[in-house]
């Protein structure tokens, strides 16, 4: 167990979620074992006396991500509410913790996946592996971020900002790293064999998490090979594909995709509406933040954008689709392959961007890095014509 | 009384030597106590729990869960509980079709059946209308029995009934339900032939009172959102499209599907065995428990049942078949005469290794028509190998046959295994669920490392599920978070995830305390030795190995000491207590 806290400790620090050396994770079998000394894990050790967990993951996230929870936490005392679809799917809501006790983070995790505590940090949990506790605590601050950005965006529209909101957003948008513009080199197209394919998508993985266009585990990726589409599969880190992806024929003629991503059923519609041969689907925060930003203020569907949006909408030219995860009959898998057979890109609304390439996923690498940029632009470009 | 949300409030006493029923309203802490389902049945088994499975006052329990007949989805499951005739210890199975919700919607929370008739009954229960009477069906098959009666019973109602393996004295005996649905492992079926009863029917016509529809529907509508997101449920190749079976690809790719009876974990046979060829071939469409949006169960173009993943996998590799139609047929037959289909395919098997003999169509068939004339191949796998001298053949734990996933390729699935209160049984921990199907992460399945308190969560949650009564299936997606808040909408007892687990915590080591007071201990929580000595079937880049023995009776020690036993295995004093269960 420790070398698996040692592990995801790591992980928050590669993935600038949390500074290093920062992150307390602990796991437990017969005994508790944490992946560093700390004195706060006497407090913390409490939540694994009052609750059945087998981990529990601490942190005060990195700049500028703590200033963002502890503003939200300010705005939202009890409980945040993004209305991303990590959100909605998985985590709800976000309570918010006043005191940094076992038993009152404890209480908290009662009753959600991670809570915040003002100050301190961020507490999540696994009752398997910490695994469970890095996703939540990651997708907790991608979700905050995406609200904290949309919130400000909202109101901007709406003439509501305060001054406060007005410094917190000014010195949180100083503190975002530059965007990365160049794209990496990619193995080249065209990919003939089962091997170069998925060596191709191991590399493109790594990729898509290193330049931050996706967090924890939430993104997917696939190659068509034949009549076969080999896709990553269900909660596999796009940075450790090596021996999680599945081949699933496109015949029907075996299930090898029971454990493929949610995704399986839009990637092979899409490939059967056109001659791409690779997908990459990324959560980069700004394309998601203009996925659900919407002037109609007015609109009837408003509160459902994500399953009853009728407008054809665009970030500059790339489709907006509304769509949940999956399957079901409001799932991306209805709305999505139509939009992106015509044009090789697609925006979910709340949920992310999915890209395609003809030969290689260099082509789908740019177009997702392009537009997460665009979006960027975009959005601060949109606030400042409304400020 | 202060009338309850959720539950009922009234659990049904039906006494088979006077004839006698009477209602009880249990005190609404034993509802926070056990919820109901499994949790209210163990409840009701514990004070009986040692009588000999043919002592009349051994009851058979039939309960239902505070969330039957709402729209928490999948929801429509009941228990089915008692002593198991097969294995000496507790016995529940999960049973679905119509069964909780007719219970509930009927006023009932559970059904507590004790006594012996006469003659060979049935029970009609109608609301709050109960009737005993004599049946001409014994010795008739399952299929008889719903023949005959389907058509005189009113609409909707459930329909339970044994088959003439029960009656001949199997303890490989199910229950069937509702036609396509059985309570099928550890011999429940014979138990109710112990009470000469051949079937129930249970129609109600009464609405549960909710609590709070808006939570519930709220509560409702993530789980729906959870499970429309999960590949194994809902997606391109999950259970939805293509029934359990579509695991068969995957146990095979993982080289898990145990082959031979155990002796091998790759069937070569297995990609024109799998789903997609029985799709191809039968036809088969949707169906599933009342309640159900997920609806595993299929049924093929000429109406036959289809088979579950496990009754595949057993009466293709584990007995040396490939003859795609020989397993509809040996499924229908099992069912027919009522008997478990997972232990029938593994006594077939040991049988087949003992002898060496192996099975034309006709003898196969044969074999299963002879387990429910209840000879020596009727008793099971253990007794088979025990009577043939070669007990070293018989691939059980705790004298129940192994389902179709091989522990040598999934660690946590054989910890799982040996220390189920049931026995040789994937429901109770299922670790598939991580170490297979990556749900809710994956975990390394060829190591211990935290798998003893995983399982133990596990098991404490598939409890609470048990007892709510929901579909284990849906917790590929969903999770105790989401149950909690439908069962306060509900009930409008405030609850969350984690005080259900608690529950399930109490539920389980119930279970423990009444299997310690049946003689079990740690010798009982153990594997056969063939995973500790052969390797399975290496191959495509895997390496199945022997387990380690050593390294397996620590994960057991760990279990031992996170679950609150003691070293032997055997509940404590103090964790009894703390449990509330003294």
């Amino acid at each position: 167990m420790k070398s698996l806290c040692e592990k995801y400790a790591a992980k928050l620090a590669a993935q600038r979620l949390a500074d290093p050396g920062e992150p307390l994770i602990g796991g437990l079998d017969a005994e508790l074992a944490w992946n560093r000394e700390d004195p706060r894990t006497a407090e913390l050790a409490k939540v694994f006396d009052l609750l059945s967990i087998n981990s529990l993951v601490f942190s005060r996230p990195a700049e500028p991500y703590a200033a963002i929870i502890d503003f939200l936490a300010s705005r939202h005392p009890e409980t945040i509410r993004p209305q991303d679809t990590e959100t909605r799917t998985f985590l709800h809501d976000i309570p918010v913790c006043r005191e940094f006790t076992g038993e009152a983070v404890a209480a908290h995790l009662k009753k959600r996946k991670s809570v915040i505590i003002p100050g301190q940090g961020i507490a999540s949990f696994g009752t398997v592996t910490p695994e469970q506790g890095f996703v939540f605590y990651s997708s907790t601050i991608f979700s905050c971020f995406v609200l904290f950005f949309s919130e400000y965006l909202a109101r901007a529209r709406a003439g509501t900002l305060d001054d406060e909101y007005r410094e917190v957003f000014a010195s949180v948008s100083a503190g975002l790293s530059d965007p990365c513009t160049e794209p990496p080199a990619l193995a080249a197209g065209p990919l003939e064999t089962e091997d170069q394919a998925l060596a191709a998508m191991a590399e493109a993985g790594r990729a898509v998490v290193g330049y931050g266009l996706v967090d924890s585990f939430f993104g997917n990726i696939s190659c068509r090979l034949n009549d076969v589409v080999h896709i990553s599969q269900t909660g596999s880190s796009l940075d450790e594909l090596e021996g999680c992806i599945d081949p699933c024929p496109m015949d029907g003629s075996a299930t090898t995709g029971l454990t493929a991503s949610s995704e399986l059923s839009a990637h092979e519609d899409v490939y059967r509406r056109s001659d791409y041969r690779c997908i990459l689907h990324g959560h980069p925060k700004f394309s998601v933040i203009m996925s659900m930003d919407c002037a109609r203020i007015d609109c009837p569907n408003r509160g459902q954008c994500h399953i009853k949006c009728t407008e054809c909408r665009t970030m500059d030219g790339v489709p907006i689709v509304p769509g949940e995860v999956g399957t079901g009959p409001t799932g991306l898998c209805n709305t999505l392959p139509p939009a992106m057979a015509r044009t090789g890109a697609a925006l979910v609304h709340g949920h992310g961007v999915f890209t395609a390439g003809a030969t290689d996923f260099n082509e789908a690498f740019i177009r997702l890095l392009d537009i997460e940029n665009r979006s960027r632009q975009r959005y601060f470009e949109t606030v400042k014509a409304h400020e | 009384m202060t009338k309850l949300f959720g539950w009922t409030g009234v659990v049904l006493h039906i006494d088979l030597t006077t004839g006698q029923a009477t209602r009880e309203h249990p005190d609404p802490s034993v509802y926070r106590a056990f919820l109901g389902g499994k949790g209210l049945a163990g409840h009701y088994l514990r004070p009986h729990a040692t009588r000999e499975t043919d002592d009349p006052a051994l009851p058979l329990l039939i309960f239902a869960g505070p969330l039957n007949a709402t729209i928490a989805p999948t929801s429509g499951r009941a228990t089915i509980m008692s002593r198991s005739p097969l294995t000496g210890g507790i016995c529940d199975d999960s049973v679905g079709g119509r069964l909780g919700t007719q219970l509930k919607r009927a006023g009932y929370d559970g059904l507590v059946i004790t006594g012996r008739s006469d003659v060979p009954c049935g029970i009609e229960i109608s609301d709050g209308d109960v009737r005993i009477s004599g049946t001409d069906l014994w010795g008739r098959t399952s299929d008889r029995v719903f023949d005959r009666l389907e058509s005189a019973i009113p609409k909707g109602a459930s329909l339970a009934c044994i088959g003439p393996a029960s009656e001949n004295g199997s303890p490989l005996g199910s229950i069937l339900v509702d036609r396509r649905h059985a309570a099928g492992r550890g011999g429940l079926g014979m138990v109710m032939a112990a009470k000469n009863l051949k079937h129930f029917t249970i129609k109600g016509t009464g609405k549960v009172r909710v609590h709070d529809k808006n939570g519930l529907k709220e509560a409702r509508e993530e789980i729906l959102r959870l499970t429309a997101a999960s590949p194994v449920l809902l997606g391109r190749h999950g259970f939805s499209c293509w029934g359990t079976g579509s695991i068969f690809d995957l146990m095979d790719s993982r080289r898990m599907m145990p082959t031979d009876n155990f002796r091998r974990t790759r069937f070569e046979n297995a990609a024109s065995l799998n789903a997609a060829a029985y799709k191809k071939r039968f036809s088969p469409r949707r169906h599933g428990c009342t309640g159900c949006h997920i609806m595993c169960k299929k049924i093929a173009d000429d109406g036959r049942t289809m088979p579950e993943f496990e009754t595949m996998s057993h009466f293709t590799a584990l007995v040396g078949n490939t003859d795609m139609e020989l397993v509809m047929e040996a499924n229908e037959l099992c069912n027919g005469l009522g008997l478990d289909t997972i232990s029938a395919g593994s006594t077939l098997a040991c049988l087949r290794e003992i002898t060496g003999r192996d099975f034309t169509p006709e003898t196969l068939l044969d074999g299963i028509r002879e387990m429910a004339r209840g000879g020596d191949l009727g008793q099971g796998a253990l007794h088979l190998a025990e009577t043939m001298g070669r007990p070293d053949a018989a691939m059980t734990v705790k004298g129940m046959e192994l389902p179709a996933y091989d522990p040598r390729g999934a660690y946590g699935m054989s910890l799982a295994y040996a220390v189920s209160t049931r026995g040789g049984c994937h429901l109770r921990a299922y670790p598939i669920s991580h170490e297979i199907l990556r749900k809710p992460v994956a975990t390394d399945r060829f190591s211990f490392s935290g798998k003893a308190r995983i399982i133990k969560i596990s098991e404490d949650m598939n409890a609470a599920v048990d007892s709510l009564t929901a579909c284990k299936f849906t917790f590929f997606a969903a999770s105790l978070e989401e149950y909690a808040k439908a069962f306060t909408a509900v009930t409008g007892v405030d609850m969350t995830g984690f005080e259900l687990l608690e529950i399930g915590e109490r539920i389980y080591y119930n279970e423990r305390i009444m299997n310690a007071a049946n003689g079990f201990d740690a010798a009982d929580d153990d594997l056969p030795q063939r995973f500790f000595t052969e390797p399975g079937t290496s191959g495509g880049g895997v390496d199945i190995r022997p387990l380690d023995r050593e390294t397996f009776l620590e994960a057991r020690r760990s279990y031992y000491f996170i679950r609150g036993l003691d070293e032997d295995g055997l509940p404590t004093e103090a964790k009894t207590r703390e449990l509330e269960l003294d």
